[in-house]
């Protein structure tokens, strides 16, 4: 992965998996420290004790096509390598919580990349799950709840529906530069 | 800066237009694109995006474009699978350029992209 949203999309693709009805993700970014934060939550199938102490591990998984997940050691991966730290906490029927931190300036700190692209594709190619993605940086931020959205639009207007798409595209794109101005 | 209130404005319009997005019968056709970590980290999200943009851009009311999750054969991604007339086509090592092939030669022409199918390479 070269973009830390493309973590980002893969860490909330496992979400899905899990079952979850509602994700929260949030990226916060705190320049005068120089740190930031990607925090993914869901409600979905969580994970027992022994399944959580393994997930880190590489060879953990509980796919079947394939014995490596990757997913988190990656996104793990990708904050202790720029300086920062990564956590996990999950309870089984409950949810799991998944925290990545980062040293902005660091060197080998992955961009941002576009994670407005990927908040489109997850709010909009997954209609039967909520998103809560909050965006903010040194005071400035932006919060994109799709419960909102798909009460202003009614029962029968996906959030997939193209003039709804090309909507949030733009929507999304223009607080996500008024909130991060490019920096990250 | 746009404001979800805009929104309001929108669903009106779209209540009040004829909705011939509802016709789509037994001719459609089923796109999925693989976005497990395999999948996204070979690519798939500009496959995905340049699916998704062709299909608007063609105003093709009878494909549907999702995402799946591993497919199983994590070397050959990004991987796009068709179901059209009956049959499943598997495209591998897709890209954004050949996702639009396969749009424009395959879902509208109806003539498989022979070339970026698994087994041809
Ligand atoms: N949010 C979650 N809720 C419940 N279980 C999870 C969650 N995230 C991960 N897991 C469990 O941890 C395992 C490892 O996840 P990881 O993302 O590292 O690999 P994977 O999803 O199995 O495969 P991939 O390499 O495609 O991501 C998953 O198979 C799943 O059982
Ligand atoms: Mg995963």
């Amino acid at each position: 992965m070269r973009e830390l949203a493309l973590n980002i999309l893969d860490i909330a693709e496992n979400s899905l998996s899990a079952g979850a009805k509602h994700v929260e993700i949030a990226v916060c970014a705190d320049l005068e420290k120089d740190r930031m934060k990607i925090v993914v939550r869901d409600d979905g199938c969580g994970m027992d004790e022994e399944m959580l102490a393994r997930v880190t591990d590489p060879f953990t998984t509980s796919r079947t096509t394939r014995k490596v997940g990757m997913g988190i050691p990656l996104f793990k991966f990708s904050a202790e390598s720029a300086g920062g730290n990564f956590d996990i906490r999950s309870k089984k029927n409950k949810g799991t919580e998944v925290t990545a931190e980062y040293v902005i300036s660091h060197v080998d700190r992955m961009p941002l990349g576009d994670f407005g692209g990927v908040v489109l594709q997850l709010v909009t190619m997954n209609p039967a799950m909520d998103f809560t993605v909050t965006a903010a940086c040194s005071g400035r931020e932006g919060v994109l709840d799709t419960r909102e959205v798909r009460e202003i639009l009614g029962e029968d207007i996906p959030l997939s529906a193209p003039e709804v798409r090309a909507f949030l595209k733009e929507y999304i794109q223009e607080n996500l530069v008024d909130i991060f101005g490019g920096r990250l | 800066m746009k404001s979800l209130e805009e929104l309001r404005a929108l669903r009106e319009k779209m209540k009040s237009q004829t909705d011939n997005r509802s016709v789509a019968g037994s001719d459609e056709t089923v796109i999925k694109v693989g976005m497990a970590t395999c999948g996204i980290a070979a690519g798939a999200r500009p496959v995905l995006e340049a699916l998704l943009d062709e299909a608007e851009k063609r105003q093709l009311h009878n494909v549907s474009i999702s995402q799946t999750g591993c497919i199983g054969m994590c070397r050959l991604e990004p991987i796009v699978e068709v179901f059209k007339d009956g049959q499943k086509y598997t495209y591998i090592y897709m890209t954004a350029d050949k996702a639009r092939k396969v749009i424009a030669d395959h879902v509208v022409n109806g003539n498989p992209c022979k070339e970026y199918l698994i087994g041809e390479n």
